[in-house]
């Protein structure tokens, strides 16, 4: 294949990436954004979505369609509840003490992620995907002055690719006007501005920061749900998730939603087209650099202002 | 001679004894534990004392572990001159990773010593033809020795390690009770304060973080040189958990409760390895209900409650 259609897949397989971080990421931003504290056991809520999946994907039995619609609201759903439950039975006792929560979060990723392993086991285990044709690409070619087309060998994507960046992008429109058209939106952000003062004006802040919780996981178990077909569910899948969507949140600054899904575009697309032409762990080694740089001399994010 | 001194002497004097008392297995185990502990009292230094909560000292320890391993091993290095590299190796590495990380404060902190680790952890599988990344090595046999004394034997591996425990933790002793430590705890205790009364706080942070992160690096250089094996594992994140998770059980700001909390930590492991062998099952849920119920951990809860004199 020629660079410009080897790039082309790359790209593509990039906006998969990023369609999926972008939820992901957009879980941790939340949760930072209300609450001012990070989740690090982020990723096993991903995992457990995955995990999930392929057990309503198992135990139905039916149809891949039939099995991946109820997976898509079932395991957000579980995920999100037993998020709000931690939140309530845990963060609430340490009253969201930002080092401390980390701590909390770090125990409870062991306890997820280890509990996996003693239950669903170590192997990786594929879900079929609901429908999976495989769509050629066209190149475009000089030819004596004229442009023509033609279909490179290898160039194509799966019309489930291109389903997970269209259901990505309208979950996140769903999300964008939860927050900005429903009173439930308007709460969040109040809280978010002044929790001691919405708590003075009648706002129940305990169950809304159980409720932010849930929501920010149930965000990650959507992506999972989405990408496993894709990509195979196995208990320590939440490690390289959890570490992008970091990256995502400090480059796109802390709490800021457009931030967060412009640089979930960035980085996916990146990571797509890096892993492509180079070594993936030294990819890895320059992103997971280049993030903590970007922590130390610019802390506001790339895109975020700095906080007066 | 005071209290405190006269405790970690008994403490170390018990520990001595102990590997005529104790079954081979036990004295083993406590070989083990002894050398975890260092790693722990040099993580202490940053977290208990100083209020740094690093996410990244597996690094550090990495650091010392392949310092010397890999010295040893492509190099042919004698015992002692690669010790003092992998001390080097720790030393530089902690004073680079500090002076940008210490820019940051508090959570930010957390995030970029964790990020700083898990690139130091990747570099050691990116150069696996060296390293032999999660698989590992093992260290020449004949390179094990010190003064004629055999470090695989159980009693060399123990005396040594109870060496360099004893070492550390007279040293950290020291460093607490002088004015470098005072003026550590008096910036955990309200940074703001110290910097208004004239303290050079990023430099005696920074300070504080070195003196931890080569310590760190002793241990791992320690692991590798009396276990006879080094591997890109002991560069993962669990690592950089481990620590914090002794110091948390035996009590931050203590200087035993590392000791306390590595050798509780170390039974429970090996009690629950009956049950299941995903350990860190444990290490979660005891992290929970530590920060939950015990934030001070035995010994700190110990201090406060009944021996207000405990170093």
């Amino acid at each position: 294949m020629d660079f410009g259609p080897h790039l082309m897949l790359a790209m593509l397989e990039g906006a998969v990436t990023a369609a999926i971080l972008a939820l992901t990421a957009m879980g941790l931003s939340v949760v930072f954004g209300v609450m001012r504290v990070v989740n690090v056991a982020h990723g096993e809520f991903y995992m457990l979505g995955a995990v999930i999946a392929w057990f309503i994907a198992t135990t139905l039995g039916t149809h891949p369609a039939l099995g991946f619609v109820a997976a898509l609201v079932i395991a957000p759903v579980l995920v999100g509840a037993l998020a709000a439950a931690a939140d309530r039975i845990i963060l609430q006792h340490i009253d969201y003490d930002p080092e401390r929560t980390i701590v909390a979060t770090i125990g409870l990723l062991y306890i997820i992620q280890q509990g996996t392993l003693m239950t669903f086991g170590p192997d990786a285990r594929p879900v079929e995907p609901p429908f999976n044709s495989r769509i050629p690409l066209p190149w475009v070619e000089w030819v004596d002055g004229k442009m023509a087309f033609y279909y490179p060998w290898g160039l194509s994507i799966t019309s489930y690719k291109l389903f997970v960046i269209a259901a990505a992008a309208m979950i996140l429109i769903a999300l964008w006007l939860f927050m900005t058209r429903t009173k439930a939106g308007l709460i969040m952000r109040a809280t978010q501005q002044d929790s001691a003062m919405a708590q003075a004006f009648g706002i129940p802040v305990s169950k809304v920061y159980a409720l932010v919780f849930g929501l920010g996981a149930a965000l990650a178990a959507m992506g999972a749900v989405l990408v496993v077909p894709i990509q195979q569910a196995h208990y320590l899948m939440g490690g390289d998730p959890l570490l992008l969507s970091f990256i995502v949140v400090i480059i796109g600054g802390l709490g800021s939603l457009p931030g967060t899904v412009i640089a979930a575009l960035l980085i996916g697309m990146s990571d797509g087209i890096i892993s492509v032409f180079f070594s993936p762990t030294l990819a890895k080694i320059m992103a997971t650099l280049a993030v903590a740089m970007v922590l130390v001399f610019r802390p506001q994010g790339l895109l975020g202002k700095k906080a007066h | 001679m005071n209290r405190a001194l006269a405790l970690h002497l008994s403490v170390i004097a018990a520990l001595g004894a102990a590997f005529f008392v104790l079954p081979v297995y036990h004295a083993g185990n406590l070989a083990r534990i002894m050398v975890l502990a260092i790693y722990a009292m040099g993580f202490n230094l940053a977290f208990g004392y100083t209020g740094l909560l690093s996410l990244g000292h597996a690094l550090f320890f990495g650091a010392g572990m392949y310092g010397l391993s890999l010295s040893m091993q492509h190099l042919g290095t004698p015992l002692l001159p690669a010790m003092a590299i992998a001390l080097i190796a720790a030393a530089v590495v902690t004073a680079v990773v500090g002076a940008l990380a210490l820019r940051t404060k508090g959570v930010a902190f957390m995030i970029v010593t964790l990020m700083f680790a898990q690139a130091g952890y990747l570099t050691a599988l990116y150069f696996s033809r060296w390293t032999r990344g999660e698989e590992g090595f093992v260290l020449p046999q004949h390179l094990r020795q010190f003064a004629g004394v055999d470090l695989s034997s159980a009693m060399g591996r123990y005396y040594a390690a109870l060496f360099l425990f004893a070492v550390t933790l007279l040293l950290i002793g020291a460093i607490v009770r002088a004015p470098f430590g005072r003026s550590l705890i008096a910036i955990r205790e309200n940074e703001a304060r110290a910097t208004m009364l004239g303290y050079d706080v990023q430099r005696l942070k920074w300070l504080a973080l070195v003196i931890s992160g080569t310590i760190s690096g002793l241990a791992g250089a320690t692991y590798a040189l009396l276990f006879g094996y080094a591997g890109a594992s002991f560069a993962a994140v669990p690592y950089s958990i481990l620590p914090l998770l002794y110091v948390l059980l035996g009590g931050a700001g203590t200087t035993l409760g590392p000791l306390v909390g590595a050798a509780f930590m170390i039974y429970l492991f090996d009690l629950s390895a009956d049950i299941t062998d995903a350990y860190m099952l444990i290490a979660g849920v005891v992290l929970v209900l530590l920060t939950m119920f015990l934030p001070q951990g035995i010994l700190g809860t110990l201090r406060k409650r009944a021996l207000p004199w405990l170093p």
